[in-house]
C-alpha cells in the first residue's frame, strides 16, 4: 500500500512541472508589456528598462521559466508584481478561507443529498423521488453564481438578514455554502440514488429479507453501507473541485478565497500570482483525488485485498 | 467476386445502421423527458437561427435607449428592459445565438481534436499513446475552469478566444472516451479483416473504429455542449467573455448586478433562459443515454 502511494506521489512531479510550464507558457502569451505594468503608470523608458532587467523578463520565456522552477524547489514562488508582497505567503492566508468554505458546502451538499438520494431508491417512483430528482436535475442545470444571486435579492437586499458578501462571523457562510453546496448536491443525490437501487436488485439483500432481516436494517447495514462507495468517490471528487474551482461563486460573495485571488491576478496581470494559485490549486486538487481513491480501498475490501496480494 | 462481396456487405451495414438509428429513435421517443428536452432545444436553435426576423439586431438589440431604462416587465417589453433601455427578451434570443454557437463550436473543436489524439493514443498504443495520456494528465490537473480563465486571459476576451480555451480545457475528457471505445473494438475482427484487405491505418480508425464506437461520444457531446454553455457564461460574468455590447446571458447577468435591488429582473431572466437550456440538454442527453445503450437503463 505504500508503494502505491509513493508512486502516486512521484507520478506527480511530472504532472507539476507540465502544468507549471503549460500555465507559465500561456501567461507569457498575454499582451502588454509586464515591466511597463509594473513600473506602473507614467513610468519612463529608463525605469521600465530596468525593472525589465531587474526581473529578468528580458531574458527567453524558457530561462525565465527555468527560473521560476530553481526558486519554486527552493520554496519561493516568487513575489507578487502588484502588492510586492511574497505569492506564498498571500496564497497561504486567502487558502483557509476558501478550505473552510468547501468544508461547510461538502456538509450541505451530502446533508441534503444524501437523505433525498436513499429514500428516492428506496421508494422509487413515489412522490418523493420524483421531486426529489427534478429537483437534482434543476441544480445541476442551475449556474452557482446566479443562485448566489438570486440568494441575495431575497436574503441580504428584501430581508436584510443575511450579509451579501464578505467573510464575517457564521451568518456570512450561509450563503455562500448553500450556492456551492446546492450544485454538488444535486449530482450526489443522482448517485446516491443510482447507486442504491442497483444494490437493492443484489441477491444478498434478498436474502437479508428472506431470513427476516428488519427491512430498516436491510437498507442501513446491506444496502447502504454498499451503495456508498461510489458515492464517496464522488464526495471527495467534489470536494477536490471546491477547494480547486470556487472562483464563481467567491467573487459572488466577496469571498476572500483562491478563486477570487486568481481573478483578481488575472485582471491585474500579476503572473508569479497567478502561476502561484494555479500550482497550489493543483497540487491540492491533486492530492485530494489521490485520497479518494485510498480512501475507495479502504472501505471496499475488495480493493483492498489486491493491493495486499501485490 | 471482391466487389460484389464488397457491395453486399456494405449494403449489409447500411441496413444495420438504418436499424440502429430507428431502434434508438424508437426508444428515445418513448421517454417522455427526453422529448420535452429535445423540443425544447429544437425550440431554442430555431429562435437563435431567425434572432434576426424576431427582433432587428441594430435598432432593438444593441440601441440604447436611456428613456425607458430599467423598466419592469410589460406588454410592449416581456421581460422588460436592462439600463441602457435595451428590450432584455430581445437581448435573450440574440443572446441564444451567441451561447449556443460557443456551446457547439467549442464541443466540436474539442471532439475533433480530443477524438484524434485520443483515437490515435488506443489505436497505436506504446509510446503515443503514453505521451498523448500524459499530456491529458496534464490538462486535467488544474480545475478546468481556472484553465480556461487562464487561457481567455492570456489570448484576450473575445468569443474564438472563448471557444479555443473551452475547448481545450475538455480535450481530456473526449481522447479519454475514445481512447477506451477505441480500444474495446481494435482487437476485434472486422478490424483485422480490414487490415488484411489493404486498408491503411488512417481509413481503419475513420471508417471502421470510430462508428462502432459512436454512442458514448454522442452523449458525451449532448451532455458537454451544456456544459460549455455554462462555462461560457460563467466566464462571461467574470467579464471573460464578449465584449458589450453583444448580448450574451453571462454578460447580461453580470451586468444587472449593479441593479439588484431596483431592477432584479435583468439578473433573474438571463439566469432562467440558462436553465431552461442546460436542462434540456441535459434530459436530451440522458434520454441519449438510455436509448442508445439500453444495457445501462435501470
Amino acid at each position: 500500500m505504500s508503494r502505491y502511494i509513493l508512486k502516486r506521489l512521484v507520478m506527480l512531479i511530472p504532472v507539476l512541472i507540465g502544468v507549471t510550464f503549460m500555465v507559465y507558457f500561456i501567461l507569457s502569451l498575454s499582451p502588454g508589456d509586464t515591466a511597463a505594468i509594473i513600473a506602473g503608470e507614467g513610468a519612463d523608458a529608463q525605469t521600465i528598462e530596468a525593472v525589465r532587467k531587474d526581473l529578468g523578463l528580458d531574458k527567453p520565456v524558457i530561462v525565465q521559466y527555468g527560473k521560476y522552477m530553481w526558486n519554486l524547489l527552493h520554496g519561493d514562488m516568487g513575489v507578487s508584481y502588484s502588492t510586492k508582497r511574497p505569492v506564498f505567503t498571500t496564497i497561504m492566508s486567502s487558502f483557509p478561507n476558501t478550505a473552510k468554505l468547501a468544508f461547510w458546502s461538502i456538509l450541505v451538499a451530502i446533508a441534503i443529498a444524501l437523505p433525498i438520494g436513499i429514500i428516492s431508491a428506496t421508494r422509487q417512483y413515489s412522490a418523493v423521488d420524483n421531486v426529489g430528482m427534478v429537483a437534482a436535475l434543476l441544480g445541476v442545470a442551475t449556474p452557482n453564481f446566479w443562485l448566489g444571486l438570486m440568494l441575495i435579492i431575497v436574503f441580504s437586499l428584501n430581508l436584510g438578514i443575511l450579509p451579501s458578501g464578505g467573510m464575517s462571523g457564521w451568518k456570512s457562510y450561509i450563503m455562500p455554502a448553500i450556492t456551492l453546496g446546492t450544485g454538488d448536491a444535486a449530482l450526489i443525490c443522482r448517485m446516491t440514488r443510482s447507486s442504491m437501487l442497483e444494490v437493492i436488485r443484489q441477491d444478498y439483500i434478498r436474502t437479508a429479507r428472506a431470513k427476516g432481516v428488519p427491512e430498516k436494517t436491510v437498507i442501513r447495514k446491506h444496502a447502504l453501507k454498499n451503495a456508498l462507495i461510489p458515492v464517496v468517490t464522488v464526495i471527495g471528487l467534489q470536494f477536490g473541485s471546491l477547494l480547486g474551482g470556487a472562483t464563481l461563486t467567491e467573487t459572488v460573495f466577496a469571498w476572500p478565497g483562491v478563486g477570487r485571488l486568481v481573478v483578481d491576478s488575472i485582471k491585474s496581470k500579476d503572473a508569479p500570482m497567478v502561476l502561484g494559485c494555479i500550482v497550489m490549486l493543483t497540487i491540492t486538487f491533486s492530492v485530494i483525488n489521490l485520497i479518494v481513491d485510498l480512501l475507495y480501498a479502504y472501505i471496499d475490501p475488495r480493493i483492498k485485498a489486491q493491493y495486499k496480494k501485490k | 467476386m471482391a466487389t460484389t462481396n464488397n457491395s453486399a456487405a456494405q449494403a449489409g451495414t447500411a441496413t444495420k445502421k438504418r436499424g440502429q438509428f430507428k431502434e434508438t429513435w424508437r426508444r428515445l421517443k418513448k421517454n417522455r423527458m427526453a422529448m420535452i428536452g429535445l423540443t425544447v432545444v429544437v425550440f431554442l436553435v430555431l429562435i437563435s437561427i431567425f434572432a434576426d426576423v424576431l427582433f432587428d439586431y441594430d435598432t432593438v438589440v444593441i440601441k440604447q435607449n436611456t428613456q425607458i431604462r430599467l423598466q419592469g416587465p410589460s406588454a410592449e417589453h416581456w421581460l422588460g428592459t436592462d439600463e441602457f433601455g435595451r428590450d432584455i427578451l430581445a437581448r435573450l434570443v440574440h443572446g441564444s445565438r451567441v451561447s449556443l454557437s460557443v456551446g457547439v463550436v467549442a464541443v466540436s473543436i474539442s471532439l475533433v481534436l480530443g477524438g484524434s489524439l485520443g483515437a490515435a493514443a488506443g489505436f497505436y498504443g506504446g509510446t503515443i499513446d503514453n505521451v498523448i495520456m500524459r499530456f491529458m494528465d496534464i490538462l486535467l490537473a488544474v480545475p478546468s475552469l481556472l484553465l480556461s480563465i487562464t487561457i481567455v486571459s492570456a489570448l484576450g476576451p473575445s468569443i474564438i478566444n472563448l471557444m479555443l480555451a473551452i475547448a481545450i480545457s475538455s480535450l481530456p475528457g473526449y481522447a479519454r472516451i475514445v481512447r477506451a471505445s477505441v480500444l474495446t473494438v481494435k482487437d476485434q475482427e472486422f478490424v483485422e479483416a480490414a487490415k488484411c484487405i489493404g486498408a491503411n491505418n488512417f481509413e481503419i480508425i475513420l471508417s471502421h473504429i470510430i462508428p462502432n464506437c459512436m454512442a458514448p461520444i454522442i452523449v458525451q457531446v449532448s451532455l458537454k455542449v451544456a456544459s460549455a454553455i455554462l462555462s461560457t457564461s460563467g466566464l462571461s460574468f467574470l467579464g471573460l467573455g464578449v465584449k458589450a455590447p453583444t448580448p450574451e446571458w453571462g454578460a447580461m447577468l453580470s451586468g444587472g448586478r449593479a441593479y439588484l435591488r431596483n431592477a432584479p429582473h435583468l439578473t433573474i431572466f438571463p439566469g432562467i433562459a440558462i436553465i431552461i437550456t442546460i436542462l434540456s440538454l441535459n434530459l436530451l442527453g440522458d434520454g441519449l443515454r438510455d436509448a442508445l445503450d439500453p444495457k445501462l437503463k435501470k
